[in-house]
């Protein structure tokens, strides 16, 4: 019910910010369709400024995944991520969930799958999904459709709030397991 | 460190590609990735122009200013530097609340006219602000209130509670910003030595 009510909600947003905008520059008196127009022709600058960035990016994951060097990583930092607290099962979600969001969406599909969505790894798999986003896209998009290639620290203040969200995602299933 | 990573995610995976034999699926892997990333720009194009046009309208209706007003009391502790009405504020706002409704794709847009907003302010053409830094930095963490993906793939599999997992994930989602945030402060005085 509560879910139903938020999606409605959600596909109400888009229509009514257009409108809005619409309605309050027509009130306003501002030209509104030839703003419009104005305005748009930055949009395909962006898009096309981005191309470089997104395609360097997408290439080096491509290489890393297909090639299986992300298994024999996931294989060797194993016993690490169990010191951590983390189970095996879920390792390949967490080095995959920052670089690539549909790669993500596949593992956490395949482990639900294996290990049913109402299973302790099927929770924490869910958990790990939804609460962290794409830190490597999000930052090559971000940065890319301005035209920096310099990042800073986004990087490792993204990943560091990636591996808390991991961690912490494990933590709070195996509470709520033990309490219930 | 973005160099680092990109040269260890190549050089590992054709290294790994030539050990096991699977420098055939590395040469697809690395043509087809090219061919999606701009495919997923191209796609852009179209809602990038729309919401660019209709920023625009905003903008000059005053609307901008508004939302901008309307969010300056969290600006001015996230993103000291933006000046109060500046329309930087009023497209972080926009973006923030897309994303937090889980407008996806359709939010990522509204980002992007942020950065470009938040790029006008910045006195150097080639190195991030600390605005922009934390506004990525937010992002990175990536807040929504309704997880609908994972609620679906839950229904899929015939979850007796596809929604049960929706509590957990906005502590969780709150705990990662605060920690993107915390972290943007303390390694964005560290990076400014360079």
């Amino acid at each position: 019910m509560l879910i139903k009510a938020v999606t409605f909600a959600s596909n109400l947003v888009i229509p009514l910010m257009i409108a809005a905008i619409c309605v309050a520059g027509y009130i306003k008196k501002v030209k509104i369709y030839e703003t419009f127009i104005e305005g748009a022709k930055d949009g395909f600058a962006v898009a096309v400024r981005l191309i470089p960035f997104l395609v360097g990016m997408f290439v080096a994951i491509g290489i890393f995944r297909e090639s299986g060097a992300l298994s024999i990583l996931t294989q060797i930092l194993s016993p690490v991520s169990g010191q951590l607290g983390m189970p095996s099962e879920l390792l390949p979600l967490a080095l995959i969930r920052p670089l690539s969001g549909t790669g993500a969406l596949e593992v956490t599909i395949d482990l639900i799958r294996k290990f049913g969505p109402d299973s302790v790894i099927g929770r924490m798999a869910s958990t790990m999904q939804a609460s962290s986003e794409t830190t490597i896209y999000v930052i090559t998009v971000y940065f890319g459709a301005v035209g920096i290639k310099k990042t800073r620290h986004s990087l490792i203040a993204g990943l560091l709030a990636d591996l808390v969200a991991f961690l912490s995602s494990v933590a709070i299933w195996r509470i709520i397991t033990t309490f219930s | 460190m973005i160099n680092g990573i990109w040269l260890t995610l190549i050089v590992l995976g054709v290294l790994t590609g030539i050990a096991t034999g699977t420098s055939a699926a590395v040469t697809t892997a690395a043509i087809e990735s090219a061919n999606r990333a701009v495919n997923i720009c191209l796609g852009f194009i179209g809602i990038m122009t729309m919401w660019s046009g209709l920023m625009k309208i905003a903008e000059s209706a005053g609307l901008t200013r508004w939302l901008a007003k309307l969010f300056a009391p969290a600006a001015r502790l996230l993103f000291p530097s933006v000046p109060d009405d500046h329309p930087a504020l009023a497209a972080i706002t926009m973006s923030l609340a897309a994303n937090l409704l889980g407008m996806g794709n359709a939010a990522t847009p509204l980002s992007l006219k942020a950065m470009e907003e938040l790029a006008s302010l910045n006195e150097e053409r080639d190195v991030p602000s600390d605005a922009m830094c934390t506004f990525v930095a937010i992002s990175t963490a990536g807040i929504t209130l309704v997880p609908t993906t994972v609620i679906a793939i839950r229904t899929q599999y015939n979850s007796y509670n596809p929604a049960e997992v929706v509590m957990p994930i906005i502590l969780m989602n709150v705990l990662a910003t605060f920690v993107a945030i915390l972290a943007d402060r303390f390694f964005s005085r560290v990076s400014r030595g360079h």
